[in-house]
């Protein structure tokens, strides 16, 4: 009796995991999206997933029943533990925002294999290769290097007027940490500008926290003090477009526009539009399609967007300058990261012809793929979170936070 | 407040006098009354903050529905509220015998985050390399040193030197934050410094993840209760917290039972801190102990420092956040709502304990009274 019980169980459970394995269609009505937030509305970084989220519903007409969305769950154990609490509520697709998150997602992705589990900015999906866990970014990396085009744009114009405070133009950069995600962003904000401006260096400051207004402010009044002729950051308040502002500096800044704050300082702009990717999964789950390990967004699906720029501060022809670089970028004659192009990325003097980068996240965080080829840095190419981290000439770092 | 009572002094339009005959029973209908009312100020607060309940009034129903389904809805998170409750308990009662000494330990957070650094710290260096049978226990020894070493520290200097205890164990919640972010920066040399869950060192799951640490919550409680009341220790604790001078005259060692007592709440704390470490999260954050270390100081107090009271005020704060945890989701409204809602909660059941133990005397009734 035994047996034939176990036997029955053991049958039951195949058929049952047979059934999640062969995807299938989901009615527009039987979606249902849970959103796991590591902060809330009061944080940039959180408010640009609420608005991708809230922008995703309106586009696919879903019900406000049809999605949840969880505010202040730490990188710790609740973060399984709200993401199972999901699973109860009918979700099918769980989304969590926060790099730390990760592990705890994954664990629970493992549990519910008939649920797909949706991580941004992480790095582990496609070497745990599980067909319900999922990384996605965005190769914000070129939305960066347009907003450096609209600064050495700035800063040509600034020469020009002869109101440099130095010899040569100097901008200055608040980063969050030393960490590739920041590295890569900055690298590509140097070199759009310096694609323009030559002759471009740059100082970088790091805050050691993602959100600090007062430590974000003290680093950009820091950086203009030392004779900055703009500014930028990858920070996610108000601190550094606020210093810009008082001490009339031209400012590029990210994750929005900060034009109302900022009127005569704000140029331009980059960020993330989330939108696309919570589309991209709902449209796939209706299709019974399934949803790619790790998604990179990019210019072409809309998930690297530039705000307009203000012509106000901006140099005249900015926002024609950067259509054309697009252009360059869609046409695949331009790249970031170009390695080839003489005197543009060297690091020691010397160009940079090969670079082992960290893809494959493992306990001791040891670089195991090649990344330069074909003349460029394949930046969110084998994975989608940047791995780019490669120190080059031109941008001095003034201190290291981890 | 040997106020003057003669008439021509001007008297104040209320003051206040200590009650002393105040029966349980009315203390209770006291609070239940506070509760209500509570909940009823939180109604009104949600009406002015929350749109979707404006436009649609009826929806109230679900507001306080809410509070009962953050934390009874499924049994998934009524165990998750027992398993808070127990984490949050622990630490309270960690922080009990030294306030019942009156030593003011608010360094619950920094004890209980050094006891979460203690067992990860093992973890890393030894999971995997040794059994779970082994390693486990080492976690657990090396949270409670850990936890222990972070208590005694700043005793040793209230007993040598007389320090400001109060200033001190809060400084020392800092100093252990950049204890945890150091060793961050040296375990994950990537630069998020964000840890991935470890593969080995968790607590063994028996029924749930979640029952043995019920368990244990449900033993120190009992275990500290009896320490507390009926042991030499627990007495020569009361005698310290009651006067120092009559501990010196009945001939008990004040510093050792300053440096005894401080040492069995980090202790404790790092107790808990392996809870968490390994029983939970098997990584460690800045954020692991998220505030509770502070949070529990009020669940001691609002307990009376005494334990088994200390199990209803730890379950009070955590079906209180659940609730207003639900109520964020049910009606998306920003994460600040939830604090309003705890905060508006806490004020009416810490405010009555005021009403219970004083009497408030008004002028009129005060000048009735010295005509009589």
């Amino acid at each position: 009796m035994k047996k034939i019980a176990a036997a029955l169980l053991a049958l039951v459970l195949c058929l049952g995991c047979l059934t999640s394995l062969a995807a299938e269609p989901v009615a527009k009505e039987n979606i249902k999206l849970g959103v796991i937030l590591l902060h809330d509305e009061f944080s940039t970084y959180d408010l640009n997933f609420i608005n991708g989220v809230n922008e995703a519903k309106e586009a696919l007409g879903l019900s406000d029943e049809q999605v949840v969305i969880i505010r202040n769950i730490p990188e710790s154990n609740e973060c399984y533990e709200t993401a199972l609490d999901l699973v109860d509520e009918g979700c099918n697709i769980i989304f969590a925002d926060s790099f730390g998150h990760e592990s705890f997602l994954l664990q629970a992705a493992k549990e519910h294999p008939e649920v797909e589990f949706a991580h941004a900015t992480g790095t582990t999906a496609h070497t745990e290769n599980l067909p319900n866990f999922h990384n996605a970014f965005a190769s914000i990396y070129e939305g960066r290097y347009l907003a450096g085009v609209a600064a050495g744009m700035k800063l040509n114009e600034i020469k020009e007027a002869g109101k440099l405070k130095g010899e040569t133009p100097l901008m200055g950069y608040v980063g969050a940490f030393t960490y590739a995600e920041v590295m890569s962003g900055y690298t590509s904000f140097y070199l759009g500008a310096k694609s323009v401006c030559p002759d471009v260096q740059m100082k970088v400051q790091f805050t050691g926290s993602w959100y600090d207004e007062k430590e974000e402010k003290a680093a950009a009044e820091a950086l203009i003090a030392l004779g900055c002729d703009l500014i930028s950051q990858h920070a996610d308040s108000m601190g550094a477009p606020t210093a810009c502002e008082n001490a009339g500096i031209p400012n590029v800044s990210y994750n929005g526009s900060t034009l109302e704050s900022c009127p005569n300082t704000f140029i331009v702009s980059s960020r993330i539009n989330w939108a696309p990717y919570f589309e991209y999964m709902i449209n796939q789950k209706m299709a019974g399609e399934a949803i790619d390990i790790d998604w990179t967004g990019t210019i072409a699906t809309g998930s690297v967007v530039l705000t307009d720029v203000n012509e106000q501060a901006a140099a005249a022809g900015t926002a024609e300058a950067i259509e054309a670089v697009k252009a360059e970028f869609a046409a695949g004659t331009r790249h970031v990261f170009d390695t080839a192009a003489e005197n543009f990325i060297t690091v020691g003097g010397a160009p940079l012809t090969s670079y082992m980068a960290d893809v494959d996240t493992d306990a001791a965080f040891t670089p195991d793929t090649e990344a330069v080829a074909d003349g460029y840095f394949h930046e969110s190419e084998y994975r989608s979170a940047p791995y780019f981290d490669v120190r080059i000439d031109g941008i001095e770092l003034l201190n290291q936070m981890f | 407040m040997t106020a003057n009572h003669t008439p021509q002094v001007r008297e104040p339009l209320v003051h206040l006098s200590r009650r002393t005959e105040f029966s349980p029973l009315r203390a209770w209908g006291v609070r239940l009354a506070a509760l209500v009312l509570g909940l009823i100020v939180c109604g009104l607060a949600a009406f002015l903050l929350i749109e979707k309940l404006q436009q649609n009034p009826g929806r109230i129903g679900d507001f306080y529905y809410a509070f009962i389904k953050g934390s009874f809805g499924t049994s998934r998170k009524l165990w998750k509220m027992l398993k808070n409750l127990s984490i949050l308990l622990c630490i309270a009662l960690a922080l009990t015998p030294a306030f019942r000494m009156r030593f003011w330990n608010t360094g619950a957070e920094g004890q209980t985050l050094m006891g979460v650094l203690g067992a990860i710290a093992v973890d890393f260096y030894f999971g995997g390399k040794w059994p779970e049978a082994l390693l486990i226990p080492v976690m657990l020894l090396a949270a409670i040193i850990f936890g222990g070493v972070w208590g005694l520290i700043p005793a040793l200097f209230k007993a040598r030197f007389n320090t400001n205890e109060t200033l001190f164990t809060l400084m020392m919640n800092y100093v252990a934050t950049f204890v945890v972010s150091y060793f961050l920066v040296i375990w994950v040399p990537s630069g998020s410094s964000s840890l991935a869950k470890l593969k080995y060192g968790k607590l063994p799951s028996v029924v749930n993840d979640y029952f043995l640490i019920i368990l244990i919550a449900l033993l120190l409680t009992i275990g500290l209760y009896i320490y507390l009341n009926y042991s030499k220790h627990g007495y020569e604790i009361s005698v310290v917290g009651e006067s120092v001078r009559t501990a010196q005259y009945v001939g008990i060692s004040v510093p050792k039972v300053i440096l005894r007592t401080m040492l069995l709440s980090g202790m404790l704390c790092g107790l808990t801190g392996f809870l968490i470490g390994s029983g939970l999260d098997q990584t460690i954050t800045t954020e692991s102990v998220g505030g509770q270390g502070f949070t529990a100081i009020m669940v001691a107090w609002m307990g009376n420092f005494n334990p088994l009271m200390m199990i209803l005020t730890s379950g009070l704060i955590q079906i209180l956040n659940q609730g207003a945890a639900q109520i964020s989701q049910d009606f998306n409204v920003s994460g600040a709502l939830p604090d309003v809602i705890v905060g508006i909660m806490l004020f009416f059941v810490i405010g009555c304990e005021f009403f219970i133990n004083y009497q408030l005397h008004f002028r009129r009734a005060q000048s009735k009274e010295a005509v009589r």
